[in-house]
């Protein structure tokens, strides 16, 4: 579960403050014994909290273990009660690269083992405070202690029985021994039994599990709850998130006890190279200025730096311009993946819409690189009468806890979503309405509110560009809003030519004893559009069929082109027709229609095959060579497209007659209301 | 029975709408009707016949969305089912047209308020009258009683003469939806004026009290707001019988109403006003001088009654100087009385008193 390294990561920064308290006034008790009597600082307050922080502790490691050894991460959990009350026996079994035989007994056994708390670098395990934790809160609350297997590369797996000696803050190990793991080439499985309340709903095991698939499509999820219930949260791609790289710390986002650690753990010689060698972006000239503003000599030993030192220090950084830190250490989720996280966990719930995810470009946030990410789902069976759902991730971790005090909840409650065709009162608060919202911070250093960390603090820059992203999301949310408004009036129109006038032309002709009159300049007449009607449906093969039926609604033969932006992996030779012009290098593709006459419609057909295949929205479908205003279920060409649209450039004197028909119908409208109005007045 | 001539032109009139409709479509048009638009805003007095009708503001019915389609397709149903009528010699119910819509396709009305909407509209298109139609309203007209002779031809086709004082019982003659010449002609008049009466209660009290003998006048419930029957044999009653109208009322803002309705015309019916408003109608009362002069019980005005008054200040029908002052003082009182509380005086008080003291102020008795 652990690699080495990983362990190192573990628990590092809440540590650090504590530690050093502990340092000071409570050297007579360990670590440990300071944990144990204070088990709400890991996050151990509630019984039911305990039970899910241990599977979060564990799962969390497995999956950072993995994506470290570049393995597809396979994680399966199993909760089952024991005949003893409230208590709980936990599996959770990965195919990470394993753990080397005599670290095992540090790595579950030890609080703090090997914290180098100044790496840098976005992983799961600096939100928790470690599997040592929740091997310690099992051996306290049962008396029972974990076992642990793991197998690495070599052949032999290895399994013990480990608890932690709260005293002297070591591992104690028994049955120590090796053993052959069939048809296991590595990974690791712990069980250990824990005192703890089951609960369902949104602060649950599987609610955490499900949340913890969206923002990772790449690991294969397995959870048996302790009904026996089954649940497989499948892949939904191969494709491995980049990794991550480690960074040194900017001595901006850094306090003075930070500063002292480092200070008395680098193997710099002097003040000088410290400076330039163990933070990043650190240039000679820099270091210069910094020693010169703070009078510290260059050439000290980094030793001698204490308190007053590290705060002159802090003091001549702030007047010190210097780079931002790299931001190409993080490992954003990205805009695709994220959609296809929310389509595979939510396909249940038949959603309408999924806006264009939002990816915003790095920032730096108290020294620290910081990516938002932001998504939302709508509409289908998502309950329309409730508060929309608020899915918050950092470092793809889901956030259960304290969503009040989260910035992200903050950045939410603050947008006026009525703009965005979500109901809100007041324009503030959670808005109601059938909708998801998915947030993910990544970082280096997430700022989070307290050691629990269960909320992200409400820092301004957080704030402002969780908005940002939240807003663009928004505004895609709208315009698909809009366009189904658009589309619904237009159906209306359906119904008037396709059903009702056709009656009206029957009966008026069977009353005079005339012919049934010829409606098709008429209807062309009320629709006066093209008609763009997607139409997509997957077989059992997986192949994904693109149908579009256009329509020329207009009283004149059209030629026009349309336009889409396909996932280039997923084509086959159905992309080929005598309408497709063109399919550049990124998948933009062009086809072209001509003298499509009136009342007449044609098709369009293709396939998408491969993986993503289903990212692909049928509905981003673009249309050139037309007037906008006339083109329904298609999108004017984006001017940033690249492709240069078709010569054609007709804007009928019709569509001008239309505005004012459409004025007139409103008068009417506002008459016959005021109709209505009066009629009460004279009725008494 | 044969057809009329002047069914003849119904029929010709609603085939009207018919040929607009197919013309239009078969020149490849999107079809749509004119009407008049029926708000108080299109409201204007008409000096010549002393009456409010519809101004020139015109309203179009266009079949482009599905409001316009389904009422245009309503109306040819409803024009072919009025044809058939006319041809059959029957007649219907506004309420039995709503049911019999029910295979009318998308034309179906979802309420019987959009049935009786649209014959009004039949009406400002055709300049017919719902009666040619042979539509029905719900409720009959009302009762009157009094020295009156008319011949009315019944169902069969039998002419019946009518006394509504000696050949009625003490109900009175029930005016029928239709009171055209065709169907009631007025053979003599005994009474020297017409008095129509608001409430069921005070019209008894008039009858019990013998007041149609007594001061030798023709009694007419109008029964809360008056059926378009009720108020076009008023009309007749003036204008062919030469007899003055009074009209006696609650004194309240609904009645102000009730009377506006009878002598200039309704909002809702403005096309027709001609046929059916009595300009020379006068009001009675209660008045908010009676309620104070007669001292008379009432009741605290409500906020609906306010509102109701303000906006009768607005309404150009009331726009003189008596309903300004009346509509002002009772506003400025803030009471309103009903005409039964004239009872406080003893039930004999409104005949032997408070009428012909009235009446003799206005000129109706000498």
């Amino acid at each position: 579960m652990h690699s080495e390294d990983n362990a190192n990561n573990t628990g590092i920064s809440p540590m650090k403050g504590l530690a050093s308290t502990l340092a000071g006034k409570q050297q007579e008790i360990s670590i440990t014994e300071f944990f144990e009597k204070n088990k709400h600082i890991l996050g151990f307050d509630s019984q039911s909290k305990a039970l899910l922080i241990g599977i979060k502790e564990a799962v969390d490691n497995a999956l950072d273990a993995c994506e470290e050894a570049g393995v597809l991460p396979e994680i399966s959990v199993l909760l089952e009660r024991t005949d003893e009350e409230d208590e709980f026996h936990v599996v959770v079994e990965d195919n990470g690269p394993g753990i080397v035989h005599h670290m095992m007994p540090n790595v579950f056994g030890r609080l703090l083992f090997g914290s180098r708390f100044h790496a840098r670098r976005q992983s799961r395990g600096q939100q928790g405070i470690g599997i040592s934790a929740t091997v310690m809160y099992g051996n306290i609350t049962t008396g029972k202690p974990a076992r642990v297997m793991s197998k690495t590369d070599e052949d032999v797996a290895w399994v013990m029985d480990i608890s932690v000696d709260t005293k002297k803050n070591r591992p104690e190990v028994s049955n120590d021994q090796p053993f052959i793991w069939p048809g296991k080439d590595h990974g690791t499985r712990i069980e250990y039994y824990i005192r703890g309340r089951y609960v369902r709903g949104k602060q649950s095991v599987f609610e955490y599990l499900k949340n913890t698939a969206i923002v990772n499509p790449h690991a294969r999820l397995t959870y048996t709850d302790p009904d026996g219930k089954k649940y497989v949260f499948e892949r939904a791609t191969s494709r491995m998130p980049p990794k991550a790289r480690e960074v040194k710390p900017h001595i901006q986002g850094l306090e003075i006890g930070d500063i002292m650690h480092m200070a008395r753990e680098t193997k710099q010689k002097t003040v000088r190279n410290f400076l330039k060698n163990d933070f990043s972006r650190i240039t000679d000239y820099v270091a210069n200025e910094i020693l010169y503003l703070s009078g510290i000599d260059g050439d000290a030993d980094p030793a001698s730096i204490g308190r007053e030192q590290a705060r002159d220090l802090l003091k001549a950084v702030a007047n010190v311009k210097i780079r931002a830190p790299p931001t190409d250490c993080l490992s954003p989720i990205g805009e695709e993946l994220i959609k296809k996280g929310l389509k595979h966990v939510l396909e249940g719930h038949r959603p309408e819409y999924y806006a264009p995810p939002v990816t915003r470009s790095p920032t730096v946030v108290n020294g620290n690189p910081l990516i938002v990410e932001a998504g939302i789902v709508y509409g289908g069976e998502l309950p329309s009468d409730s508060q929309v759902t608020i899915l918050r991730f950092a470092n793809r971790v889901p956030l259960l806890y304290q969503q009040g005090a989260c910035a992200i909840t903050k950045a939410v409650e603050s947008i006026d979503w009525r703009n965005y065709g979500l109901e809100q009162r007041g324009g503030k608060g959670i808005p109601f309405g059938p909708a998801i919202i998915l947030v993910h911070i990544a970082s280096t250093k997430v700022p989070f509110t307290s050691e629990g960390k269960e909320a992200v603090a409400n820092i301004e820059e957080i704030q402002k560009e969780i908005s940002l992203a939240l807003k663009l999301c928004g505004r895609h949310l709208k315009s698909h809003l809009n366009k189904k408004e658009k589309k619904k009036k237009t159906r209306a129109k359906f119904e008037v030519v396709q059903e009702i006038l056709p009656q009206i032309a029957e009966k008026s002709a069977n009353i005079l004893g005339k012919p049934v009159p010829d409606l098709s300049r008429t209807i062309t007449k009320i629709m006066n559009v093209i008609w763009v009607e997607p139409f997509s449906q997957t077989d059992k093969q997986g192949l994904r069929h693109i149908h579009y039926q256009i329509y020329n609604y207009t009283n004149k033969a059209k030629s026009f082109m349309l336009h889409s932006a396909l996932p280039r992996s997923c084509l086959n030779e159905s992309i080929l027709s005598e309408n497709l012009v063109e399919v550049k290098e990124d998948g933009k593709t062009t086809w072209q229609f001509l003298n499509l006459a009136p009342s007449e419609s044609v098709e369009l057909y293709f396939q998408l095959d491969g993986e993503m295949a289903d990212v692909f929205d049928e509905t981003a479908i673009f249309m050139s060579g037309l007037d906008p205003a006339m083109i329904i279920g298609a999108d004017p060409l984006p001017g940033d497209w690249g492709i240069k649209g078709m010569e054609i450039n007709e804007i009928e004197a019709t569509v001008k007659e239309e505005v004012e028909e459409e004025v007139e119908e409103e008068i009417e409208e506002e008459a016959e209301e005021e109709i209505e109005e009066e009629e009460l007045d004279d009725d008494y | 029975m044969t057809i009329t001539e002047k069914q003849k032109k119904v029929t010709e009139e609603l085939l009207n709408i018919v040929k607009s409709i197919y013309t239009q479509l078969d020149d490849g048009q999107i079809p749509h009707l004119e009407l008049a638009l029926r708000s108080k805003k299109n409201i204007k007095f008409d000096p010549q016949k002393n009456v409010w009708i519809y101004g020139d503001m015109t309203t179009s019915r266009s079949a482009k969305k599905i409001k316009g389609a389904t009422l245009m397709l309503r109306t040819l149903y409803m024009v072919d089912f009025i044809r058939d009528m006319i041809e059959n010699q029957h007649s219907s119910t506004l309420r039995e047209m709503y049911y019999i819509s029910e295979g009318w396709g998308n034309g179906k009305f979802h309420n019987q308020d959009e049935s009786n909407l649209l014959a009004e509209d039949l009406e400002v298109i055709t300049h017919c009258m719902r009666e040619d139609f042979r539509l029905r309203p719900e409720e009959d007209g009302a009762r009157v009683i009094g020295d009156l002779t008319l011949i009315e031809t019944d169902r069969k086709g039998k002419r019946k003469t009518i006394n509504c004082r000696d050949d009625v019982g003490d109900s009175g003659y029930n005016i029928p939806y239709n009171v055209e010449k065709d169907k009631v002609e007025i053979k003599s008049v005994g009474a020297d004026f017409v008095i129509a009466i608001e409430t069921g209660g005070m019209f008894d009290r008039l009858v019990e009290n013998a007041f149609d003998e007594q001061s030798n006048a023709l009694l007419v419930h109008l029964k809360g707001q008056p059926a378009r029957s009720t108020r076009r044999f008023i009309k007749r009653l003036n204008e062919e019988a030469g007899l003055p109208v009074v009209v006696f009322t609650d004194g309240d803002p609904w009645s102000f109403r009730i009377f506006a309705s009878v002598a200039y015309g309704a909002i809702k019916t403005a096309h027709i006003s001609e046929y059916l408003a009595t300009p020379a109608a006068e009001y009675v009362g209660i008045t908010s001088s009676d309620i104070l002069n007669y001292d008379l019980p009432s009741d605290k005005l409500t906020e609906k009654d306010v509102d109701a008054l303000k906006s009768e200040l607005k309404d150009p029908r009331f726009n003189d100087e008596f309903w300004r002052s009346e509509i002002e003082a009772m506003l400025e009182m803030g009471k309103k009385a009903e005409q039964q509380a004239l009872a406080k005086y003893g039930l004999d008080f409104v005949t032997d008193t408070y009428l012909p003291e009235k009446l003799s102020q206005m000129g109706i008795l000498l």
